[in-house]
């Protein structure tokens, strides 16, 4: 049955963004990144990392895509870009591609190919982990609440100058 | 039962390759950007695949800080490139290339 949600899941998630290299057009991508990021939120949830999943979904495809698309909207951009991507550049970034995934996975190989082992069932504790958050990473969280303040003074500092101002 | 920890590092690595690509395929900034997300959450799902196989909470915790550091990455990159367009009128990166002696 988990392997079964598993496999759905992946699909939906490497297809949706294989699909956002096909595509063309910028608002296609970003739907269909918010169709990968939410598959990407239920894999977080047969990980037993529920708060993880629902940030996942509120914060990344809620938030962030939604950022996204009011930019798309903002830009105006008529008609689908064109595509001009270059032979040698398509085959080069294929090879490393390639390349790279080859390398990912033998890094990974000892955790790939030796047993699962035993997993415990504990490390999906949403109370463990908010207990985590206020303790040992107490300050990390503190600068977080920070970053997102320096953040949003920044964006308004950038995009809310007047034009030519 | 649930798949091992093995299929989601598998999966991560796919995941990371693809954002990879689209980030060299495409030429504008937007979806160059979204790719950068893409690399972002697979790094997530290997986080939290190693958070599960070890039974320990602390790779959520970092999953958490993730997030909140990719939405205001966002929030910045977004705010740049719209000032990129609005003194360009484009975001084609074939076109900023000023830096190109």
């Amino acid at each position: 049955m988990a392997w079964a949600v598993f496999l759905i899941l992946s699909f939906l998630c490497i297809g949706s963004v294989a699909a956002m290299i096909l595509s063309r057009n910028q608002a296609h991508n970003a739907l269909f990144l918010v169709l990968s990021f939410s598959s990407l939120g239920g894999l977080f949830g047969l990980l037993d990392a529920p708060f993880a999943a629902a940030v996942q979904v509120l914060v990344y495809a809620g938030a962030i895509m939604v950022l996204f698309l009011f930019a798309i909207m903002m830009f105006n951009l008529r008609g689908e870009l064109p595509v001009r991507v270059k032979k040698t550049r398509l085959a080069f970034t294929v090879g490393l591609g390639t390349i790279l995934l080859a390398e990912l996975l033998l890094a990974g190989r000892k955790l790939v190919l030796g047993s699962p082992g035993a997993a415990s069932a504990a490390g999906g504790d949403t109370a463990r982990l908010g207990h985590f958050l206020f303790s040992d990473y107490l300050y990390a969280f503190e600068i977080t609440s920070l970053l997102i303040l320096a953040a949003l003074v920044g964006a308004l500092a950038l995009a809310g100058k007047r034009e030519g101002s | 039962m649930i798949p091992p920890p093995a299929a989601f590092f598998i999966l991560a690595a796919v995941l990371f390759v693809l954002g990879v690509l689209a980030f060299f395929v495409k030429k504008d900034l937007l979806t160059q950007f979204m790719a950068v997300e893409v690399m972002l959450n697979a790094g997530n799902l290997a986080f939290l695949a190693l958070a599960k196989s070890l039974g320990k909470a602390e790779g959520q915790v970092i999953v958490l800080f993730v997030i909140t550091v990719a939405a205001a990455e966002a929030v910045i990159g977004l705010a740049i490139i719209v000032l990129i367009f609005r003194q360009r009128k484009t975001v084609q990166t074939d076109e900023l290339k000023d830096l190109k002696g």
